[in-house]
């Protein structure tokens, strides 16, 4: 699959992105255990975990039954929300409330998504975050499956097809939630998320298990305006 | 034997609970595998063949018949052990006989006669009768235990390359005392003397039970779990009488791979098949380094478990709590199980989060919850266990659809309905609306060695392996090849 035919992104934008897009600055924030990202693209952690995303500020909703949560998932927030590569600073309006997107790296295998909406002061419950990421593979990998976990309900899409979808309240536990075997494509790969939370502490962690349930290495990960 | 037998012909109509076809036999020899046909010998030339383990058929008489046989297959020959007494008991002797095969429509099918192995004199503290080899797995040393009440178990060495007696002259050595059908296994540095104690051929009187001891030499002495050499009559339990079935015999070692073990035996009496002597397979577990005899799986619903994640596998379908939706309520207006009075409230209402309704709620099935399910192809994961119907699994053999040793493939549905477990074509789970009998929806559940389940397709279409149910992660399950070593295909089958 061509991933930028199907999204309409010119390969151009992205293999050249960190030259050619001008980035634009959020506002100055700190965050416990996320920063902004400091280098063109980040290796997965030893134990494979994807630690670079951006992340669209929470919008309201309620419930965590699966008809609930994929009911908010597939209702439309935003033009193109399905196939939007955001860059960090990127805004866009949801029910007259404007929102902006936050490109993070993570400290920990796991994004804290309570840190990051508690310091933008934006609520953390009953809230759908939405977060993106570019996987980059240097070579077509098949037999390879997605594993996440979320607090609380998720559902993840590569490529644009759905891939997991878990549901009701839960914490976050390494490889909840694992897709059947897919493949990645060589080049990018467009890696997205929509995590709903109830209330508390919420978060999310993502890897890609090899055919032997090993975490995948030899990828990278990187979004449009990554700093070169 | 203890009794002298007359000749056992058994034949037996289609069964439900043991094994499927012609089973009937009375002392079968070690089940032994032959160019992909599994093969047993009884006593009075009786044989048994079958195709999978599962439904056997009568088959070929050996050329020597005799006592209670053992079969070993060792590089290009079958050697087979067959005894017969010499006038009246003790006085009896081993022979052995060989073929490159056990298949008699092969042109290699020929029976060699190797002459005697074992002997015994009638005035010896010995009854050279069931006869029990293993091929020591560490230094490829053969070895032949024999022996039935009069006197001793015996051991003496054969030679592997004709399966001949090594050293005719040397005296063989005692083993075990007041049993007989004995034979040999080794496991983790340990070797397993097991035989059969009581007495046989009493049909539903028979007191037949099959006890063992273990030794960190071949030659012993083999001490049971109380310490007790089995040289004065010790031997802990490995298997006895219960259910329908009377009479445990004649212990034959049957290894799968990849850790997965089974043992042949016969009972004396099968109540469900008019007290006839019958062959069983069964399951080889081991705990605390003794072998445990593990159950095949019976028909039921059950609750499947991972051991390695703790979820249930279950219809992916929006479950609804048992006794239905539920607010949390006002906290402290009721009483929690075991706190306060224990008294229901006065009023009807009003019971708080702990209080529950104040009657019985019953159990879930799907004809409450199905409705809403979606029609066509649903997908599986894996779920905390909630007593839901979408999480009860009904497994039942699925008929003529043959099976493995020991058992029937099964069919898996959720309990209540037709929803049925399928592999894909690649080698992935679906659930189909209906059970057709195809081969990716019959499954073979058989017992690992530490009494957790195996749960494998008959088949994934584009699969070169045998997969094997895992749970990748805790809410998804998939098919992938079997690893002994990993947890992610053990399963637990529990009673809802």
């Amino acid at each position: 699959m061509n991933v930028f035919r199907k999204y309409r992104l010119p390969a151009l934008t992205i293999l050249t992105a960190s030259a050619l897009f001008t980035i634009a600055i959020a506002a100055p924030v700190s965050w416990p255990t996320l920063t902004k990202p400091v280098t063109p693209e980040k290796q997965p952690s030893p134990d494979g975990f994807i630690g670079r995303w951006i992340l669209l500020e929470p919008i309201p909703t309620t419930g965590l039954t699966p008809s609930a949560v994929q009911a908010a998932v597939k209702k439309e927030y935003f033009p193109n929300q399905f196939t939007i590569i955001p860059r960090d600073g990127d805004k866009v309006t949801v029910g007259g409330t404007e929102l902006t997107w936050h490109a993070v790296d993570t400290k920990n295998y796991n994004v804290n998504l309570y840190h990051f909406a508690k310091a933008l002061e934006k609520p953390t419950s009953d809230v759908l975050f939405w977060a993106v990421t570019i996987v980059n593979s240097p070579r077509e990998m098949r037999d390879v499956r997605l594993a996440i976990g979320s607090n609380a309900a998720s559902v993840w899409w590569l490529n644009g097809k759905e891939v997991i979808g878990i549901y009701g309240d839960r914490q976050t536990v390494i490889d909840d939630g694992v897709s059947r075997r897919l493949t990645l494509n060589k080049g990018p790969n467009i890696l997205r998320a929509a995590i709903v939370n109830g209330g508390g502490a919420t978060d999310f962690c993502a890897r890609f298990l090899d055919a032997n349930d090993k975490p995948l290495k030899g990828f990278t990960v990187n979004l449009v305006d990554s700093p070169k | 034997m203890k009794y002298l037998l007359t000749i056992l012909f058994v034949t037996l109509a289609s069964i439900a609970a043991a094994l499927d076809g012609q089973f009937g036999i009375h002392d079968p020899s070690t089940v032994v595998l032959c160019n992909g046909k599994f093969y047993t010998y009884g006593t009075g030339g009786t044989s048994l063949i079958s195709d999978d383990g599962w439904t056997w058929k009568r088959g070929a008489t050996l050329p020597r018949r005799g006592l209670a046989p053992d079969v070993i297959h060792i590089g290009e020959r079958y050697y087979t052990y067959v005894a017969a007494n010499i006038g009246a008991q003790p006085k009896a002797a081993v022979n052995m006989i060989w073929s490159k095969t056990l298949d008699p429509d092969s042109p290699d099918y020929k029976w060699e006669d190797g002459g005697v192995v074992a002997s015994s004199d009638g005035v010896e503290d010995s009854n050279a009768i069931d006869p029990g080899v293993l091929l020591d797995p560490n230094d490829h040393r053969l070895w032949l235990v024999y022996g039935s009440y009069f006197g001793y178990i015996r051991l003496v060495e054969l030679d592997p390359k004709t399966g001949k007696r090594l050293h005719p002259g040397d005296q063989p050595r005692n083993l075990a005392i007041n049993c007989e059908a004995s034979d040999l296994m080794y496991r983790d540095g340990w070797y397993y003397l097991l035989a059969t104690h009581g007495s046989c051929c009493r049909g539903a009187d028979s007191g037949y039970n099959i006890r063992m001891g273990r030794s960190k030499k071949v030659t012993g002495p083999y001490i049971d779990d109380n310490g007790v050499d089995m040289i004065l009559g010790g031997g802990k339990l490995l298997i006895g009488s219960g259910g329908r079935v009377v009479g445990p015999g004649h212990f034959g070692l049957l290894d799968l791979g990849d850790g997965v073990q089974r043992f042949s035996m016969h009972w004396e009496a099968d109540l469900d098949q008019g007290g006839a002597s019958v062959l069983d397979i069964r399951p080889l577990l081991w705990k605390n380094g003794w072998p445990v005899a593990g159950e095949n799986l019976k028909s039921g619903t059950y609750e499947i478990e991972s051991v390695r994640t703790g979820t249930a596998l279950e219809l992916a379908v929006e479950g609804m709590p048992v006794g239905g939706p539920r607010g949390r309520g006002g906290r402290g207006v009721g009483r929690g199980p075991g706190r306060g009075s224990g008294a229901p409230p006065a009023d009807g209402g009003g019971r708080g989060m702990f209080g529950g309704t104040g009657s019985p709620i019953p159990s879930q099935d799907a004809a409450q919850v199905s409705a809403n399910w979606p029609a066509g192809n649903i997908e599986v994961r894996m779920a905390n266990y909630l007593l839901q119907a979408q999480q009860k699994w009904a497994i039942a053999p699925a008929p003529n659809a043959g099976g493995y040793p020991g058992s029937p493939y099964f069919r898996i549905t959720i309990a209540g309905t037709e929803r049925t477990l399928a592999a894909t074509d690649d080698a992935e789970l679906v659930v189909l609306p209906a059970f057709t009998g195809a081969s990716q929806q019959l499954w073979r559940i058989e017992q690992l060695p530490d009494a957790t389940w195996r749960i494998i397709p008959k088949s994934a279409y584009k699969s070169k392996d045998s997969l094997a149910l895992s749970a990748v992660g805790s809410s998804f399950a998939t098919l992938s090849k079997f690893d002994p070593a990993s947890d992610k295909q053990h399963w637990l089958l529990k009673t809802p």
